[in-house]
């Protein structure tokens, strides 16, 4: 029988440590794809965040670093402007890129480094149990919202995209879903189009 | 003869010996040690007393077409530091106490994941936002640890220009020979002392190949720099394996300056500014017919331990000088290990011990 799909190269034989159904494991095949069907993983660098894609480093086949907690964006910083010619990517949680990351975030956009964001919005911190993120939804219950989130309390959901895409360095941002099979081959597109774009300038993605 | 050399921050002396010295800041004689080391990248965050540091950078780097970046925090600093150091390449970032409390997590995360990052801290007053005067206040901070963890960093404690230069020249190999972060712990009098130095180092540019960096998986299998080991055992296995290094480095490493220690009867140790007030103080107890000598750490760690042990034998007084309440001393207690009395001398928050308030100590001491 003629075998037409197989693991991606750039995706290690290693047992995913995820939640059955997460999305994380998805967009890590989607991610591996893209970079065997661009031909760079030999030169590609990832940097893991604190989060549960923090164990990154043992499913990619290809060089990775950790980074401390929402530090991704100025750990990448380092390496692609040391190393011009490699492809750098971070791949972050809300909680990791869009609370205590916030500021490394907007301002590594802001500098127009010519790296890639993978952001991985699951509405909580999921590491550390199911808290409240700066992007859990108006009414959403967590550990730490147990009432839902009020406005009034914990504040607005930050849109992470929007405010991003206000920012004269950001290249390209692209909003996709992993929650059903269409929606991961348009998110398998847009992560392509985000590394071919990336060979020559920054992009950010937003995965939900 | 004065020319001038690069702006307004190097002028040019003829000195005796025909040697052609520059006058330069402190903090300026360490971006050129860095430099000549093949510092391919420097981030910093403005703060007093250092700001000669990202000042400087700015321009030299970007002229040698190197890595300049002004953070957006210490914090993004420390961690650019180590992402270009995760590569292999030698990058330092710069700051002053405040700052150098930011600085601590990326500290702690190179420690684990053994990335070769130098820090620079031109200490001042503190706790808090303190004052900008030169302090010693952060010896506990830069050598107990400051990050979480059990890990050393190196540190060394430049006392004049010369010494800016020539240990911000061999912080880097230190570094990457050990793969451990290096600390320059300096002071603001020394960062902003304009002093002649000697630029007399060859400018590095071969460094021996190394099989850790992340520098694309071509032609070899992945590697990943991680300080997260969740497996049964594996961390102290780690932390094991560390002590080992940290023992290696305590074996080597050590740098200290004796002066005139040999027949002393009281015996300062101080490192930095403060030793340099206590030499002029001891020249004067000489001249009094005190015997009198220093012992200088040049690494504060690891510490000259042994060499301080070798001289406290009975009827020596110590006494350690520092611009602080009293840290150092600890570890010369420590070192003594209550075979001499160990005394204290220091101010806090920006004072400045002066060389007749150490004279007065070391007759003080000697009539005991
Ligand atoms: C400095 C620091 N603070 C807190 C933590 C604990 N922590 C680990 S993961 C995490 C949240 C991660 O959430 P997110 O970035 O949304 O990733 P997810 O797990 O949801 O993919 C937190 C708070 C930490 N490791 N370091
Ligand atoms: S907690 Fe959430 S993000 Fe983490 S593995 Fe489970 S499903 Fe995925
Ligand atoms: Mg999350």
């Amino acid at each position: 029988m003629e075998k037409i799909l197989s693991r991606p190269k750039a995706l290690k034989d290693f047992p995913l440590s995820y939640c059955p159904g997460c999305g994380h494991g998805i967009v890590h095949r989607l991610v591996a794809q893209a970079i065997d069907d661009l031909g760079i993983r030999e030169r590609t660098i990832a940097v893991a965040p604190v989060g549960c894609a923090v164990f990154a480093y043992n499913y990619f086949n290809f060089d990775t670093t950790e980074a401390p907690h929402g530090r991704p964006p100025a750990v990448a910083t380092g390496i692609k402007r040391t190393n011009p010619d490699k492809i750098v990517f971070t791949y972050q949680g809300d909680g990791d890129l869009a609370a205590i990351g916030t500021a490394e975030t907007i301002h590594c956009a802001n500098r127009g480094e010519n790296i890639t964001v993978i952001f991985i919005n699951n509405a909580n911190y999921g590491m550390t149990g199911g808290q409240m993120a700066p992007t859990t939804l108006l009414g959403q219950v967590t550990e730490t919202t147990p009432f839902g989130r009020d406005p009034q309390r914990e504040g607005y959901p930050i849109n992470v995209c929007e405010l991003l895409a206000g920012l004269k360095g950001t290249k390209y941002i692209e909003r996709v879903s992993v929650c059903d099979a269409p929606h991961v081959i348009q998110a398998g597109k847009a992560i392509k189009k985000l590394f071919k774009i990336k060979l020559k300038e920054k992009v950010i993605l937003s995965l939900k | 003869m004065l020319s001038n050399v690069s702006g307004h921050l190097h002028r040019s002396v003829q000195v005796e010996n025909k040697m052609v010295k520059k006058l330069v800041k402190g903090n300026v004689a360490l971006c050129e040690g860095a430099i000549a080391a093949g510092l391919d990248a420097y981030f910093g965050y403005p703060i007093t007393p250092q700001n000669e540091v990202p000042a400087y950078m700015s321009k030299r780097m970007v002229e040698m077409k190197k890595v300049f970046i002004q953070a957006e925090s210490e914090l993004a600093a420390a961690n650019m530091v180590l992402g270009a150091c995760a590569t292999g390449k030698r990058a330092m970032t710069s700051s002053s106490s405040p700052g150098i409390s930011l600085k601590q997590e990326a500290i702690s995360y190179m420690a684990g994941m053994e990335v070769p990052g130098v820090i620079v801290n031109v200490q001042r007053g503190g706790p808090g936002l303190g004052n900008i005067a030169g302090s010693q206040a952060d010896y506990f901070q830069a050598v107990k640890g400051g990050g979480h963890g059990d890990y050393r960093l190196i540190v060394y404690a430049p006392a004049n220009g010369q010494e800016m230069y020539d240990l911000a020249y061999n912080a880097f190999d230190v570094a990457q020979k050990y793969r451990n972060p290096v600390m320059l712990l300096c002071d603001g009098i020394v960062g902003q002392m304009m002093e002649p130095v000697d630029f007399n180092k060859e400018q590095k540019t071969k460094f021996e190949d190394r099989d850790w960096i992340l520098d694309g998986c071509k032609g070899r299998e992945p590697r990943s720099l991680k300080s997260l080991l969740m497996q049964d055992g594996v961390l102290e296995q780690h932390n094991l394996d560390l002590l080992k290094k940290y023992q290696m480095i305590q074996d080597k490493e050590v740098k200290a300056e004796l002066y005139q220690v040999e027949d002393a009867e009281v015996i300062i140790v101080a490192y930095g500014i403060s030793s340099r007030i206590s030499k002029n103080a001891i020249k004067q107890a000489r001249e009094k017919g005190i015997k009198a000598g220093l012992i200088r750490p040049v690494t504060l760690w690891p510490f000259p331990s042994d060499i301080i042990a070798s001289y406290a034998k009975p009827g020596v007084k110590f006494f350690s000088v520092e611009f602080s309440l009293g840290q150092m001393v600890e570890d010369v207690k420590l070192a003594v290990n209550g075979k001499c009395p160990v005394d204290f001398l220091g101010r806090a928050g920006g004072g400045i011990v002066s060389d007749k308030q150490v004279l007065d100590k070391i007759e003080e001491l000697a009539k005991k």
